[in-house]
């Protein structure tokens, strides 16, 4: 069970990375990310509508056939989104209210289908459970740096209202690196691409080095 | 195995999603039922929180929830008013009033909370609803930024309506010039709107009227 486990997490987190790796869900991805906390709030939304719907599309693939399958898991994550939207209204007004806007983009996030489809409906339960929060957590870790990156350029700041969104306690978060305001190019939608484009090829070019350089230990040890 | 037969059989498509989608709409109602009252609830927590906030403290001392009418101001719904008073007695006419306006955003409709005291002078304004751009438009958002104090005071004459790119008095943020231009012909509007229906609004006879 440990093996799996790990390697679902390592998978969810970089390898397969929503994001950088299956380069799903790029409209939130870009859309969204103007600041670091814009990033980190559609995130955990997205994880946490993430995980309970690949549990439950893992609880009813035995039921669902595969001609229609799409259509199912379309209302299933349309319901589930706009249940947790109308919850989040009602009992968490004020996260609701800086999250609100995001709440309803989840449902066209292409990367919930996509698990759904890819591995809840041919996995049990726990490891669908595992896949959702590290493939979440992966999406998250890729929307705040992708949202630090333009923030840092574009506004000069990390994490500005970060505390409207976590918390007061998290005002320490929110750090301003100078007033010189910043390339407001890195604010509107080219700089998403722009700073997405790089990531990817930082990403490419790490995993390649990495690559060689364990096939270069490799091949010493079988030598 | 006798599922997989059934599985196969052409009827268990179609009955899968009408009972799939038949549970998501019951599991939707009963979530709409359940909610319903704590949306309410905090909807009016909010409209009573921006009440106070469009009202200089101490300006008024009763709940205007309770003291609203609905005005015909020749609008295709009646305009519905929160009326500020103090004092208890003969002589606690309406001080100010405080109502809702609407302006067509970037990314729709921008729902704004105006108050207005009698000379027809702003006491302030609060968004209470928009879909701007997160990060560019939504300065207008007292949270976020002062911007929207800059109308406090301002009355039909004494200001230029409109953002200093159109040649007004009103700042435009760099990236987004179309959501505060929205934002000020609404309020704009709204003080129209108050010099027309003014005793109306104010809930005073004609011929008190000056």
């Amino acid at each position: 069970m440990s093996a799996p486990f790990k390697t679902l997490v390592k998978d969810g987190l970089w390898d397969n990375n929503v994001v950088f790796a299956q380069m799903l869900a790029l409209c939130p991805a870009m859309a969204v990310t103007t600041s670091g906390a814009n990033g980190l709030g559609m995130g955990l939304a997205t994880t946490a509508v993430l995980v309970v719907a690949n549990v439950l599309v893992a609880l009813i693939r035995g039921v669902v056939s595969q001609e229609v399958r799409i259509p199912v898991f379309i209302v299933l994550i349309a319901t589930l989104v706009t249940v947790v939207d109308m919850a989040l209204n009602a009992w968490l007004h004020e996260l609701y209210k800086v999250l609100g806007l995001f709440i309803a983009l989840i449902v066209v996030n292409c990367a919930i289908l996509g698990r759904a489809e890819a591995f809840a409906s041919k996995n049990g339960v726990w490891p669908a459970f595992v896949d959702g929060v590290a493939m979440g957590l992966g999406f998250t870790f890729a929307l705040t740096v992708i949202g630090l990156i333009r923030e840092a350029l574009g506004s000069g700041t990390l994490f500005a209202q970060a505390s409207q969104l976590l918390g007061a306690h998290f005002a320490f978060l929110e750090i301003r690196l100078h007033d010189q305001g910043g390339a407001l190019l890195m604010i509107l939608p080219p700089g998403a691409f722009a700073v997405l484009g790089f990531l990817l090829a930082g990403k490419r070019l790490l995993d390649t080095r990495l690559k060689t350089r364990a096939d270069a230990n490799a091949a010493k040890t079988s030598e | 195995m006798a599922f997989n037969k059934l599985k196969a059989h052409p009827l268990y498509q179609p009955l899968l999603l009408g009972v799939v989608t038949l549970l998501a709409s019951a599991a939707l109602a009963l979530a709409a039922r359940a909610t319903q009252e704590a949306i309410l609830e905090a909807e009016a927590r909010d409209l009573r929180a921006s009440l106070t906030q469009v009202l200089p403290v101490g300006f008024a001392d009763n709940d205007l929830l309770a003291d609203q009418v609905e005005v015909d101001v020749g609008a295709k719904n009646p305009l519905r008013v929160y009326r500020a008073r103090q004092g208890d007695g003969a002589d606690n006419s309406v001080r100010g009033v405080v109502f809702k306006v609407v302006g067509q955003g970037y990314g729709g409709e921008i729902q704004i909370l105006m108050a207005i005291n009698r000379d027809a002078q702003i006491l302030g304004v609060r968004v209470l609803k928009h879909t701007e751009t997160p990060g560019l438009g939504d300065k207008i958002e007292a949270a976020k930024s002062h911007w929207i104090a800059g109308f406090i005071d301002k009355t039909l004459a004494t200001a230029n309506w409109a953002v200093k790119k159109d040649g007004g008095d009103f700042d435009q943020f760099a990236g987004a010039t179309i959501t505060p231009r929205a934002v000020v012909k609404a309020v704009k509007e709204g003080l129209e709107t108050f010099a027309r229906h003014k005793t109306a609004l104010l809930g005073e006879p004609e011929e008190k009227s000056p």
